[in-house]
């Protein structure tokens, strides 16, 4: 265990960035987002959510895949896009997006394997914050997260003007090493109280005990045709903005930009939510928001566990509980169909 | 810059495509061509199984997936079969002998000629450009004879004009030992005396002894009747396959778009027997 002054927070923040890249949340028009490091950056490691998760650090919004060239005889030539080839430091992210990366391995380094994504996580180092007051949104607990101390490559705490540092893995013990004089030793009792007044914070929660045993692998025929969702999703204006917060979200959309000088390919994240995901010359197989709206949650709550060994595709972050403009959200879907069960 | 050499691999991820040039175009019907695809430097740009897909491009354009209609028996070129029928297909009918397109893949499962439907007696179902993807095991079957029993091929279209690879079917399938074809189109026309009628009325018609294995393909409600008729006829659903057609944009079951169920249509299909459809939500 480590330790350093809340106060010299910027003169690690400046050692990390002297080295490698460093992402960390930063607020820029009042709303706080992972965005890289720099000296005038309004760094905010307070915020306990950004308002997107920390996914596009390596999941990009918008990423280039290869550079497409034709030339006066009409013959095409592919350049693809390097990949990622120089470390990084993601410092400040929580637990439940650090699960969600876990969730995100499931998908993208599964063969095969998505080389762009393999290369930013093979590179990255992760510090992750617990969660000193999580909030009612939270219900993290429910998807085995321990928000008191998440799984990542270091893991700080933030007890009074200390910062506690502890390195979990090679990459984290590395970055330590880095960084020895600005760390000094400290024991473990400040953080031992700190995780056990997070983890009662966490029980009296309003959703740290919602039930998913209506929910998992196998489950897909029993829910599918419930009468509930055409309850559930009336309110939903099919914005997305759920899938674009959410760090377990994967879908995403390939297209061409032409530049004039050639063809850009590049993938965008894209969502279930919207009525085009799906169409094409001869049809569309879901063609009602009900539909799409049964297609986000049966993937995050039956489909995904039955491919990955249970794993639920959610975190519980509670992003989608605070942003949907119709205030939908996976907790209200959860127990409707609890609730409904019982009838 | 880091020491690994991890980056190096990208130019493997599936992702990235291929250049293919256009080698030979055939016009089928009024809205279908057949095209013809090598590597540049000649020779096929992939090895693929009957029932695989892969996604052809024009830059800029747009980008979809195809079935092969060719087969792997094939050692020249991969073919496709395409109709005309939105943004990217009226490109690709406009393109020329010798004009380059990207293609990735192959992509998805493959009909299960090396196992399940080895010895077993077969019978193609086609509708239209439904023919495409099983014409790539048709051949696949007529050049390892000795390995398959008796070949049906029931194959319908609009009208005589609609019927894709008619040249190869009266000229090489229709004399292959032991492969009987039957035609027919939905409406007569002068010049034609074969059968009339849809597929589906045609396969009860037809009265097949369900000692068979049935592979079908054609539009949705083509293969919703077809299956109807052959459950009449005794088939049972574990006898029957067909292909899938979603959209798709990845191909390795990530992008999301192909999910049926906990399935990717893309990588786990597009071949199914129904008794595996059964156990997928209705959503295709």
């Amino acid at each position: 265990m480590k330790k350093i002054a809340k106060s010299d927070l910027s003169k690690l923040f400046a050692a990390i960035a002297e080295g490698s890249e460093l992402y960390l949340p930063v607020k820029v028009a009042g709303q706080t987002n992972f965005a890289p490091y720099t000296a005038d950056a309004e760094v905010d490691v307070d915020t306990l959510k950004t308002v997107k998760s920390a996914k596009d650090i390596f999941f990009p919004q918008s990423e280039n895949l290869y550079t497409c060239k034709t030339d006066e005889e009409k013959n095409i030539s592919i350049t693809p896009e390097a990949l990622q080839n120089e470390n990084f430091v993601v410092y400040g992210m929580r637990g439940c997006d650090a699960k969600g990366m876990e969730v995100l391995d499931k998908v993208f380094l599964s063969e095969p394997v998505d080389s762009f994504y393999a290369a930013r996580r093979a590179h990255g180092t992760v510090v992750a914050a617990a969660c000193g007051e999580p909030e009612e949104t939270c219900f993290c607990k429910v998807f085995g997260v321990d928000c008191a101390e998440p799984v990542a490559d270091v893991v700080t705490w933030t007890v009074g003007d200390t910062v506690y540092w502890n390195a979990y893995t090679e990459k984290g013990e590395a970055l330590t090493a880095k960084l020895a004089d600005l760390l000094s030793d400290a024991d473990e009792k400040a953080v031992e109280d700190e995780k056990a007044k997070i983890r009662a914070i966490v029980e009296k929660l309003p959703y740290s005990d919602l039930s998913l045993d209506k929910f998992g692998a196998g489950k897909t025929m029993e829910l599918f045709d419930s009468p509930i969702w055409e309850e559930l999703y009336k309110p939903c204006l099919a914005c997305g903005t759920c899938t674009f917060v959410c760090p377990t979200c994967q879908c995403y959309d390939i297209k061409d930009y032409n530049t004039g000088k050639g063809v850009q390919r590049f993938r965008c994240w894209d969502s279930c939510m919207y009525s085009d995901f799906t169409m094409m010359a001869h049809g569309n197989n879901r063609t009602s928001q009900m539909q799409r709206f049964r297609q986000r949650f049966m993937h995050k709550l039956v489909y995904f566990p039955d491919n990955n060994d249970g794993m639920y595709s959610c975190v519980g972050c509670g992003r989608c509980l605070e942003r949907c403009p119709a205030s939908l959200n996976i907790v209200k879907v959860v127990k409707a169909f609890q609730e409904g069960a019982g009838k | 810059m880091c020491d690994c050499n991890c980056h190096e691999k990208y130019y493997e991820d599936t992702l990235i495509p291929k250049v293919g040039v256009i080698t030979a175009i055939t016009q089928e019907t009024p809205d279908v061509k057949t095209f013809c695809v090598n590597a540049p430097e000649g020779g096929k740009l992939f090895e693929h199984m009957p029932g695989q897909c892969a996604m052809l491009c024009a830059p800029g354009i747009s980008e979809a997936m195809f079935s092969i209609t060719s087969s792997p028996t094939n050692k020249e070129y991969q073919e496709f079969s395409i109709k005309k029928c939105g943004q990217l297909t009226d490109y690709l009918h406009s393109l020329k002998v010798g004009d380059q397109i990207t293609v990735r893949g192959p992509y998805g499962n493959n009909f299960p000629v090396d196992t399940e439907l080895k010895g077993k007696n077969l019978l193609f179902i086609a509708g239209g450009i439904g023919l495409a993807p099983l014409r790539s095991v048709i051949n696949y079957v007529i050049d390892n004879r000795s390995d398959y029993g008796t070949v049906d091929i029931l194959y319908g279209s609009r009208s005589a004009d609609d019927l894709v690879k008619l040249k190869e079917i009266e000229e090489v399938w229709k004399n292959v030992e032991g492969v009987n074809v039957h035609l027919t189109i939905d409406r007569e026309q002068e010049g034609w005396d074969g059968h009339v009628g849809f597929v589906p009325a045609y396969l009860k018609e037809l009265n097949f002894s369900t000692d068979k294995t049935a592979l079908l393909c054609g539009p949705p409600i083509m293969i919703k009747f077809c299956l109807e008729a052959l459950l009449e006829l005794g088939f049972s659903k574990e006898q029957v396959y067909t292909t899938f057609e979603l959209r798709m944009k990845c191909g390795v079951g990530k992008c999301g778009r192909c999910n049926i169920g906990s399935k990717y249509v893309c990588k786990d299909g597009p071949v199914f027997r129904f008794d595996e459809i059964d156990e997928l939500p209705s959503e295709y």
